[in-house]
């Protein structure tokens, strides 16, 4: 315990016993600091967690080298921890549910919607945005991005999109950022301006 | 496919804060650490991690993952 980023980095990639009780170590840290993570969440057990550790020590070991020593190695650990538990769990909660279901239904509307109650000229104008939207969506984005854009805006994680896809997610974080700018774009050549298009929404 | 009237406002919302270069997914967790424990501290963002803030804005995923590891740090 105690070790500073360069002792980390020495002795996991060291020799066996130097890496054994180094491994001992952030096993326990980033143990304790996922189930800090994740307090109070649904399907959060023991042996989740310790599944979990386990699968980001791998791939934790793997990208050793791509730790370029700007934080606390354990903070740098703890962020691809989360990210392999919290995937796990969108995946569980996910895994029945088909592409379809999504993009047919409105069951799975995420939490973002909000409605704001304008004046009448200016509910006339944003009427016109989202009309110029629904237009620009059909004439300028291809069905893959409509696809993508629109699970994801139904709540869909990204890695659940990617699979039904046979994708992952960074190339499904692409698509949905080429829609977006195709559409800020469009919209600006429209008159639009993006601040515009933000405004009657409180962030 | 029929994209609501909320989804189309959230999508607007989306796209006003789109910017031709930004970080990807796998780019963001490279960058979060160090961004959360500059947040954490209290410090201005430092230049180059800019592009972590836009990305918590826009990704819903990077953005729980975040708060998650928030929590261990405080
Ligand atoms: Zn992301």
């Amino acid at each position: 315990m105690g070790r500073e980023n360069k002792q980390w980095l020495r002795d996991l990639r060291g020799a066996v016993e130097d890496r054994e009780s180094a491994l001992t170590d952030l096993r326990d840290i980033v143990l304790r600091n996922l189930r800090k993570a994740l307090a109070g969440r649904a399907h959060v057990d023991d042996s989740f967690l310790e599944d979990s550790v386990q699968d980001a020590l791998l791939r934790i070991l793997d990208r050793l080298d791509q730790f370029q020593g700007r934080s606390q190695f354990v903070t740098w650990a703890t962020a691809i921890a989360i990210r392999v538990a919290l995937g796990e769990l969108r995946r569980s909660r996910w895994k029945d549910v088909s592409l379809d279901t999504v993009l047919e239904g409105t069951d799975h509307v995420p939490d973002r919607a909000i409605e704001t109650a304008p004046g009448p000229e200016e509910r006339f104008e944003r009427q016109a945005l989202i009309d110029k939207m629904l237009e620009l969506i059909e004439t300028d984005l291809t069905e893959r991005q409509r696809t993508v854009l629109l699970a994801e805006l139904r709540g869909m994680p990204q890695d659940e999109i990617a699979r039904h896809l046979g994708s992952n997610r960074n190339a499904v974080y692409k698509l949905t950022h080429d829609a977006r700018k195709k559409l800020k774009s469009a919209l600006q050549k429209a008159g639009y301006q993006a601040e515009e298009c933000a405004t009657t929404l409180p962030h | 496919m029929i994209f609501t009237k909320e989804e189309i406002e959230n999508l607007l919302r989306l796209v006003s804060l789109t910017n031709d270069a930004e970080l990807n997914c796998e780019e963001c967790l490279a960058l979060v650490a160090e961004f959360a424990e500059q947040h954490l501290a209290g410090k201005s963002v430092s230049s180059g991690l800019e592009a972590v803030e836009r990305h918590l804005d826009i990704c819903d995923e990077c953005r729980e993952e975040f708060e998650a590891l928030k929590k261990t740090l405080s």
